[in-house]
Formats: structure tokens, sequence, C-alpha cells
């Protein structure tokens, strides 16, 4: 590495509340949620110590049960959901199709918009009267039903869809920037060997386009944990706990439930389960790459 | 795609080499495209066959799925309730009747009040502005130091924000809360702005980090042997190279910040409470009968800045969502 080894005494110093901001708002806050897990709080933080009865207490709750099935129903159906439906558009935009910055826009506006109106907008076409199943019920298909978000069974799809509509541009987009990048030449050589597109894509571009398919997990998954404001304005969690989200429960217990200890332990087991995602991404992505260069 | 985790110099893992990629390929679509007009690609000819016939259906169930409740909200919006009521939500409006769009914007209720959207739109404003400037220079200087100064510790500082862009809110929510009550900005702008500029840094550092790092470091050694400090080089040197990722840092903050919903709702306070919650609790929170057409006229306002900023920008929107990539 070339860069100076001179004493930087300014630039030490301009990290110091750069250090003090990350120690305190997010190690700090971190480690207090943490420990307010292990305590009996309701309203107010009280340090009466309570060991793991709060995690028990949440793991007993049909609620928090429902509410974990729920994110990995949803995130099971959201992140295939938009990985295939986004690689598909990417791979349909880079057949030289007609209009297709046009299209690209038009795949890729959804996501400039914000999850609460998203929600707003498909609690709309949902709506069981007024709504697109009043519309089709009227072309004449009497049984056709599309109210989702008020429908016990089917209201966690109606997120899974809206969710869909809004993130699949994004996964469009990093595709298409991927598709780009492959090289002529093996477009060339699967022509001389008579190999169908379809099966180059599925064998050859989709192996090369794995860094970018990770990306795309990892971006997905991280909107499924944070999902609370998509739940709030498409379903409420509702009918219901039907549609209720790990995120929406520890908020619901912050501020409205008054259950802080509660609320606590469940952002705690959140924090573990990303942590779980999240290192073995790390690893892969940071050290195994530096054993490699290390062994040239 | 490969990092020593240990130099301050190389450009994180996976989101640096996207953002690299996706701009090249960006900028070569273009020339890319004439060239694979005159040589013979193994793609499918451009006669009419059926497989061509199949993609363009796929195009136009696909492009309809995403307009549709677009073109549906604007209809909704421009109509009058008894339409509403009797009509298909996909009818044209009889007339374009803009009443709900200026009930929306200046008489909508939340609860008591009853000043319209428009109140949110300000409150947004005055949340944006500064939360995006302050974030951006936060994320400038820090990016900068990153990658130019060679200071004990940088890594790990790093890394904690890496991960920190990880986590979901709720696991910091509490606390801090608690804290900006004991210093008493709790609830007030001062206080939603610094969480944004905490919770923006980041992904901020992180794209000036990757810029920085692909500029020459022959620059910044030449600035350091004419005897340049800190500030004077980052403020003659490095910024006025630095208008690209500028751009790419206002377009994700605006956007954003503008679309927070959960941080607007912890800490900004009633009094200035975003656009994002005002629009929620004008929709879902309303008492007897919904004006679906004036819900439907504060949801556009709501996402029309967002929308602006992305039809303007276009291309480096793009850019910016690969830059980007490492946020959710």
């Amino acid at each position: 590495m070339t860069a100076p080894r001179k004493r930087p005494s300014t630039a030490s110093l301009m990290l110091v509340p750069f250090w003090l901001v990350v120690l305190v708002a997010y190690v700090g806050t971190m480690l207090w949620t943490v420990q307010i897990s292990f305590t009996a709080s309701k309203l107010l933080p009280v340090d009466v110590y309570v060991g793991f009865d709060q995690y028990h207490r949440l793991f007993s709750s049909t609620r928090w049960l429902v509410s974990m099935q729920n994110a990995v129903i949803f995130g099971v159906l959201f992140i295939t959901g938009a990985l295939v439906l986004g690689f598909l558009l990417a791979v349909v935009l880079d057949q030289k199709v007609r209009f297709e910055n046009t299209l690209r826009t038009v795949f890729l506006y959804p996501y400039a918009m914000s999850f609460i109106v998203t929600g707003l907008i498909w609690q709309w076409l949902m709506n069981p009267g007024l709504g697109i199943q009043k519309a089709v019920r009227d072309w004449g298909f009497e049984s056709f039903s599309f109210a989702w978000a008020v429908d016990r069974d089917m209201a966690l799809y109606a997120l899974v869809l809206a969710g869909l509509w809004q993130a699949s541009g994004l996964v469009m987009a990093l595709m298409l920037a991927g598709l780009r990048g492959v090289d002529e030449e093996i477009w060339k050589a699967s022509r001389i060997d008579g190999i169908p597109a379809w099966r180059v894509y599925l064998f050859v571009v989709v192996p090369m386009l794995r860094p970018l398919i990770l990306t795309a997990v990892v971006l997905l998954s991280i909107s499924v944990v944070k999902a609370f404001d998509l739940v709030v304005a498409l379903t409420n969690g509702g009918p219901g706990i039907s549609s209720d989200m790990p995120a929406k429960f520890v908020m619901d217990n912050l501020f409205t439930r008054q259950n802080i200890g509660l609320a606590t332990a469940a952002a705690t087991v959140m924090l573990i389960t990303v942590a779980a995602v999240l290192v073995p991404w790390i690893y892969s992505e940071y050290f195994r790459k530096v054993r490699a260069g290390a062994a040239t | 795609m490969s990092i020593d985790a240990t130099s301050s110099r190389e450009p994180p893992k996976g989101a640096s080499a996207l953002a690299f990629r996706s701009g090249s390929a960006d900028d070569r679509a273009t020339p890319s495209r004439h060239r694979e007009r005159s040589a013979t690609r193994g793609r499918k000819p451009r006669r009419l066959t059926i497989g061509r016939i199949g993609l363009y259906g796929f195009v136009a169930v696909a492009a309809a799925f995403f307009l549709l409740p677009a073109v549906v909200m604007v209809l909704t919006s421009l109509k009058t309730m008894p339409e509403i009521r009797e009509g298909s939500i996909f009818a044209l409006p009889e007339s374009f009747d803009l009443t709900a769009w200026i009930k929306a914007w200046s008489s909508a209720c939340t609860g008591l009040d009853c000043e319209g959207i428009r109140v949110g739109f300000w409150n947004s404003v005055v949340i944006t502005v500064p939360s995006t400037i302050a974030s951006i220079a936060a994320g400038a200087i820090l990016g900068y130091a990153l990658s130019f100064w060679r200071v004990k510790g940088a890594d790990v500082l790093f890394a904690i924000l890496l991960l920190g862009a990880f986590l979901p809110y709720q696991i910091f929510l509490y606390p801090m809360v608690r804290a900006f009550s004991m210093v008493g900005l709790y609830n007030t702008l001062a206080c939603i702005v610094i969480v944004h500029v905490i919770f923006g840094l980041p992904i901020m550092t992180l794209i000036f980090r990757n810029f920085y790092a692909g500029l020459p470091v022959e620059l910044f050694n030449a600035a350091r042997v004419d005897g340049g400090g800190f500030f004077r080089i980052f403020w003659n040197v490095m910024l006025p190279m630095s208008t690209p990722i500028l751009i790419v840092a206002a377009i994700l903050q605006i956007t954003n910040i503008w679309n927070d919903f959960i941080l607007g709702l912890v800490f900004a306070g009633r009094e200035n409470l975003p656009m994002t919650v005002q629009l929620n609790n004008v929709v879902n929170s309303t008492y007897g009968e919904r004006e679906y057409n004036l819900n439907m006229a504060a949801t556009i306002l709501t996402a029309a800045v967002p929308l602006l900023v992305y039809f303007v920008s276009g291309r480096w929107f793009v850019r910016g969502i690969a830059a980007g990539a490492v946020k959710g």
C-alpha cells in the first residue's frame, strides 16, 4: 500500500467524533438493548435481573411464534419471487426489445417509492368492495377473490405481492448490469455449439452472476428483517395476528404495549438471527478471499 | 473482487465491485449495442418468431403489473366518491375532478388536525434537507479519511459501521430514545436529523470510501508533498473531483430519508412528523367514511418527491442502487 506514513494527527482527531458515534449509537445502544432483555422491565427499564425469563415468555407467545413463521414464509417467497421475476425481466430486456429504456423505467419506478406508499396502493387495489375484486366480478367472474389484505389466509401473500411489485425492479437493475458484462465470446461459442439460449442463461450466465445474486439476496433479506412499514400500511399485522412480523412485534411492545423487556428480548433474537446469516456471508466475502490471496 | 481485510486503500467487497461494474456496464451499453448489430450474436434472431411473440407477451404482462397500480391510483384520485362507489376501479373518471387533490393537500384530517398533507410535506422537507447535507458531509469526510489516511483502528471502525448497516433498527431504537430524552432532545427536529445522520453514515461512508479508493493515490501523495493538510487536500483536491459521487449520494439520501417511516415515527415528535407518517395516519386511522380519492391523491403527493428524483436522475439512480447495494 502506498498510503503516506507521516503521523496524521488531524486525521486521527477527525476520527474521534466518528468513533464516538459508532461506539455510542451502534455498539452502546445494542448492548443496552441486550441488557434490558435480561431484566423485568415493563414501562421503564429497571435493574431487576430475571435471567432468560423474557426469552421464555417470548417463545411461549403465540404472537411471536406466528410472526417468526410469517417472516420465514414471507422471506422465502419474497426473495425467491423477486430473484426469479427480476432475473426474467433482466433477461427479457437483454434481448434487444424495443423501448428498452422505457421498460426499464417502468420496472424500476416502484423501487423509488416508500413501503408506506406501496402498502397503501395495494390496500386500495385489494379493497374487497371497490378494488380489483369488484371490477373482475362485475365482468362476470363471480367467484374471483382478491381481497387478500383482509383475508386471514391470504394477508401474508398480499404482503409478498406488494413487496415483489416494489423490489423486483431492484433485482432487474442489478442483474441487467451483470448481463451487460457477460462476454460476447460466450454467446458466440454457445451459438457455434448449438446450445439453446435458455440453457446458456441457466447453466453459464447464472453461475457467472453469483456475486450479484448473493448481493441481491442480502439486500432482499434485509428488507425482510426490517419489514415494518409495509406491514403497517397494508395489513397492520392483521386480520388478527395473521400477517404479523418480528419488527412489528418489537415496535408494538416497545411503544404501545409497554413491554420493554419482552420487546428487547425479541430484538435480541432478531439480532442473533441476522448475525447468523451475516457472519457466514461476511466470512465468505472477506476472509475466504484473503486466504486465497495469501496463498499466492 | 479481492480484498485484503486489513488494507484501508481497497474498497470493501461486493458492493464496490458492483458499483464499478454497473457503472461501466451502463456507460458501455450504447456502443456495445451498435457493435452487436453488426456482429452475429448467439441469441434469438430479430424476425418475428413464436419465441419473440412470447417474449413480447411477457413484457406486456410485466409492464401491466408494474404500471397498473399507478394508473389506478391516478384514476381514483380524479374521481368523485359516488363514481368510485358505483364504477369499476379501472373506469376512466367522468370529468377530471381535482377537488380530492386540493383537499388532500390543504385539508385532509389526521385526528383533529385538518390542515392537509402539506404539513407533512413541509416537515419532510425540513427534515430531509439538513439530514441529507449533514450525512453527505459526514460520509465524505470519513470516507476520505479512511481511504487516504492511515489511521489506527480505521478498519475496525469501518467494520462496525458496515455491520450496523445490516442490523434491524429495532435493536438500537429504545436506548436511543432514552438517550435523547436524557439530553432533552427527544421529539425535536434536531433529534430526527441526528438519527438520520447516524443511520445514513454506513452507506455514505461506504460509497465515498469506494469512490476515493478509485482515485489515483499519486494525486494524494503529490498534494502531501506540496504540504497540504487533511482539510486542504479534502477541500481543494478531493471535493472538486467528487461531483459524480456527490450526486449519487444526494439521490440516495433524499429518497431514503424522504421514504423513511420508522425513524420519523419514533424520533420526530408530533410537531415534525414526516409526510410518510402523516400519510399513514390520514389513510389508516380515519373514522367514518373513507375518502378513497383523497387518500390516493395524498399517496401520490407523498410519492412525488422520490419519483421526481427517479425520473430526473435516470441512470444515476441505478448507479446509486448499485453503489448503495449494501443498504436495505
